[in-house]
């Protein structure tokens, strides 16, 4: 079901420069610090607070959501603009393929193979490592100021400096880290 | 409202290709990173090379506006990320973007993934403040810098000199030949065809 290099990369690649072309670069981890505002502002009014002086007209306490001119406050006060529906399509448009597939095999929706190859079957300890991989993945693409989408993809596309600072580090940790982890294929 | 279209349009595209190419599918990202199965990074080669070819080729022809460009900022910051971000890659198979499209395809680890996710960017928005007192997000090689000169933009240039939209052009094809050239495994069974036997 997966589609050949030849197809899924010229379309992919037609999908990253419709969205340069109509609109901006294609990002998504941004999305992640926007949803936890929300969810803090739920809890806790003060979080973001409309102002006059802040270049966006919110400010927050929070010196992150606060940082260029509060750019994030404002999102996570106006949720609904482009950046956050994208990130709800992303989840709609693959639930789609999903489905039109046939959907995720029984066994393999709690697991991959490879990771039952040399882990075994045990559920919480494969929970236990994709939790604690999505906080490093999540604190490092913020700390990189984007991911394999905004960083890698986009920002090679662009050739931006940046783009390629990003994916040495990413590699030069991931291919490594893959070796020793993964020892049989599954 | 127009902007809320085509925030469904592209990105409802862009999750569908994701799971087309198998990159919801963790066992292809680490079949990929432990170098057994190379066939999603020929498809990743190839789209960021056709997308840099049309994007460049937009820019010189006036198609595209060179206000949709957004070049991130360079810092020390970007490869201790960059590094992090590869090693929760390795260990889950899940990237922010891949992560969130295999939990809405029915992958339980892919949103245990997520939410590690949430409380992680958490974790940076509580640190923020130390993070940037330790000098880590001050600017390095011209902060939001381009390797060429992008006319119309105010990205300074790596390369002084060089025309950012033909050096753009140039990559953008060594990226497709180098995702022609890649072989489709570098390890174990040999490869059947254009893609990989294994996948389903």
């Amino acid at each position: 079901m997966i589609l050949s290099w030849k197809t899924g990369g010229v379309l992919l690649g037609v999908v990253f420069f419709a969205a340069v072309l109509l609109v901006k670069p294609i990002g998504v981890s941004t999305q992640f610090v926007i949803f936890d505002g929300i969810l803090w502002d739920m809890v806790d009014d003060g979080v973001v607070v409309p102002s006059k002086e802040a270049k966006s007209g919110y400010a927050s306490p929070n010196a992150y959501l606060d940082k260029s001119g509060g750019k994030y406050a404002k999102n996570v006060a106006h949720p609904w603009n482009y950046s956050f529906i994208f990130v709800l399509a992303l989840m709609g448009g693959a639930a789609l393929s999903g489905v039109l597939r046939g959907g995720v095999r029984r066994e393999e929706r709690i697991m991959p193979p490879v990771w039952r190859a040399n882990f075994g079957d045990g559920v919480w300890k494969r929970y236990a490592a994709a939790f604690a991989a999505g906080f490093v993945v999540l604190y490092g693409a913020r700390l990189a100021g984007g991911c394999t989408s905004g960083h890698m993809m986009s920002g090679m596309t662009q050739t931006a400096m940046s783009a390629y600072i990003f994916t040495a580090g990413v590699f030069l940790a991931a291919v490594p880290v893959a070796l020793l982890v993964y020892r049989k294929e599954g | 409202m127009t902007t809320l279209i085509l925030a469904i349009v592209i990105g409802g595209t862009f999750g569908f290709m994701l799971d087309r190419i198998g990159a919801t599918n963790p066992n292809v990202i680490i079949g990929m990173l432990r170098l057994s199965n190379l066939h999603l990074m020929k498809t990743i080669f190839l789209a960021i090379g056709t997308a840099s070819v049309l994007l460049h080729a937009g820019l010189m022809l006036g198609v595209v506006d060179p206000g949709h460009l957004d070049v991130k900022d360079a810092y020390f910051g970007v490869f201790i990320g960059g590094l992090l971000l590869g090693l929760g890659f390795a260990v889950a198979g899940y990237c922010p973007g891949t992560g969130l499209a295999a939990a809405a395809t029915g992958r339980w680890d892919g949103l245990v993934f997520v939410l590690g996710g949430l409380f992680g960017a958490g974790a940076y928005m509580s640190t923020y403040t130390w993070v940037k007192s330790m000098g880590v997000l001050d600017h390095v090689l011209g902060g939001k810098a381009a390797l060429g000169a992008l006319a119309g933009t105010k990205y300074p240039a790596v390369i002084a000199g060089v025309p950012g939209e033909w050096l753009g052009l140039v990559l953008g094809i060594a990226f497709i030949v180098i995702a022609a050239v890649l072989p489709g495994r570098m390890r174990g069974a040999p490869f059947v065809g254009d893609r990989p036997a294994e996948a389903d």
